[in-house]
């Protein structure tokens, strides 16, 4: 088994919320794909902007307002160099939901025409599904699925075939699957598509958090994820899109901050990227999310998907070790993120993250927004254990014991 | 805590549930489901003379629910139909021994109270206009 090398246990300490109990024992924070804790250097990042430099940004000339507005832009510098993509490439949005909305109205609305494809997979989370089909009933696309295998990886065959027929102009998938924890070749995915010039979308809500994700490496043309699922605090979201497309979107909001001139029945617009952010943004929370991006790259994201892998190998081969244990997607934890999806003989997922919170211990049950693959899977619902850089091996013998206790509790 | 919730009785009627399946001839059929966490229940009335004469559910979920199902078509059969819209969510919840739930789990357990309402106020619109608006007025959610 790989060793890791991230401290858990010392980084835990940079975390208030780890000093909560649950029904008196220590809080096991497994729902990472959900959302993420955050270190003291976030939370203080935000009262220290609300203290020090709150005012509005781009627009006045006062000295609060342009340190405000420096820090906010920093924020942007930051986040471009995370992902190796230039400052005005990011767009700021609420979540990722926003981004791929953004992309689904101000692009694919007005470059896509009646019987277009538009290729998704079985994995994808809702907010990368009812865009699509919100577009296909107002311009006429057509949504196709590319199809997963039994051990939840992609069906890569049918996307070269669908990307090769000539009838598919925009691909949408997701990086890795917040369910099936798997991770698709997106890179040999997006060298196909752009051989047959169709651009590619790609939902990094799961990946940019837990893995290295280089936009040039890629060759991504549009990239959206979301700061809460990395330390960050909710309610900003990432749009990357490659220069060229964001030059000749339009915009999104109408709005200050997002225009150059207004007359009484035209306006000029602002420059990229600054015409798709109207009206004041979540400034306190970007600035917040440039301390988490801070907080991850000291850390070192190869030394964090490190981290997931060995966590995540130690955890299936002790669940694995469990008869009533079923496991869905890929096996080996280097095809995968960690994110464990499972269900435990005839209990229903919600009533063993009741038995688990008995234990302090913090799992999802449900659909997790992905109710298409559900269908695929063909069961209603999951249970699912996702983890972060502060989990320990420890964390997930408690976990492991909760399902033993579930098993007891159910007469298994 | 989870050895209070998950006792013998839950499980038993979890895995054996009673008057499960489809009704033939059902007076009133009603669906819901909880959207949170995808409890479906539906539940057939037949009715002769004002009086619950059979009653069957289907539906798929967590042990609180289906048991919660199975155990209020129980307390309810035979029983003259009027009484649902008195029936209480504490009477319920005691019913099934289940008292001390959280605010996401009480959901599970009161889906079928909420489907057999609702029930008894489509028979009553469907089969007895007049006293269905005040069985209706009269009768609370739980």
């Amino acid at each position: 088994m790989q060793r890791s090398i991230v401290n858990s246990y010392e980084l835990r300490n940079d975390f208030p919320i780890f000093r909560k109990k649950i029904n008196g024992k220590d809080l096991v924070y497994l729902d990472n794909a959900s959302t993420t804790q955050k270190p003291y250097t976030v939370i203080e990042s935000i009262t220290d902007f609300y203290s020090n430099y709150n005012s509005n940004i781009h627009r006045a000339v006062y000295q609060l307002a342009e340190e405000a507005t420096k820090m906010y832009e920093q924020s942007r510098e930051k986040i471009a160099n995370f992902i190796n993509a230039r400052p005005e490439e990011i767009i700021f949005t609420r979540n990722t939901t926003e981004s791929i909305n953004l992309i689904a109205h101000s692009w694919a609305r007005l470059n896509l025409k009646k019987d277009d494809g538009v290729a998704i997979t079985e994995i994808e989370h809702h907010s990368n599904i009812v865009p699509w089909q919100i577009l296909s009933q107002e311009i006429g696309t057509r949504l196709e699925y590319v199809g997963i295998d039994e051990n939840g990886f992609l069906d890569l065959e049918h996307m070269i075939e669908l990307i090769s027929s000539k009838k598919i102009k925009l691909v949408s998938l997701s990086h890795m699957s917040n369910v099936l924890g798997t991770i698709v070749p997106i890179e040999r995915i997006i060298r196909i598509a752009h051989a047959n010039g169709i651009p590619v979308i790609v939902d990094g809500a799961q990946s940019v958090p837990h893995m290295p994700v280089n936009v040039k490496n890629m060759d991504c043309d549009f990239l959206v994820f979301s700061a809460h699922k990395m330390l960050g605090p909710t309610g900003v979201g990432v749009l990357y899109a490659k220069k060229e497309y964001l030059d000749k979107m339009k915009p999104f909001l109408g709005g200050g901050d997002m225009i150059k001139e207004v007359f009484k029945f035209h306006t000029n617009y602002n420059e990229v990227p600054y015409k798709f952010e109207a009206g004041t943004p979540n400034i306190a929370d970007v600035v917040g999310f440039g301390a988490a991006i801070e907080y991850l790259e000291k850390i070192g994201m190869e030394n964090i998907r490190k981290h997931e892998i060995y966590l995540t190998d130690y955890a299936l081969e002790s669940m694995l070790s469990l008869k009533y244990v079923t496991i869905y997607g890929p096996r080996d934890p280097k095809d995968r993120g960690g994110v464990i999806s499972f269900n435990i003989a005839d209990i229903h997922p919600h009533d063993l993250a009741t038995i688990m919170n008995d234990h302090g211990i913090a799992i999802r049950s449900g659909h997790h927004c992905a109710q298409v693959l559900m269908q695929r899977l063909d069961v209603p619902a999951t249970s699912r254990a996702s983890f972060y850089i502060y989990n320990t091996k420890e964390e997930i013998d408690k976990f492991v014991n909760a399902i033993k206790e579930a098993g007891r509790i159910f007469k298994i | 805590m989870s050895d209070d919730i998950y006792r013998e009785i839950i499980l038993d009627h979890y895995r054996n549930p009673r008057n499960k399946g489809k009704l033939e001839n059902a007076d009133v059929t009603v669906h819901d489901s909880n959207p949170l966490c995808g409890d479906e229940i539906d539940i057939h009335l037949k009715v002769d003379g004002g009086v619950i004469s059979d009653v069957k559910f289907e539906g798929k979920g967590c042990a609180i629910s289906q048991a919660s199902a199975s155990m209020l078509t129980e307390l309810v059969m035979g029983k003259d139909l009027k009484i649902v819209k008195d029936l209480k969510k504490e009477e319920i919840l005691e019913n099934i021994g289940l008292t001390n739930l959280g605010p996401a789990r009480i959901k599970c357990a009161l889906l079928s109270l909420k489907v057999l309402k609702v029930g008894m106020v489509k028979y009553y619109s469907e089969n007895d206009p007049q006293s269905a608006e005040q069985i209706s007025s009269e009768s609370s959610l739980y």
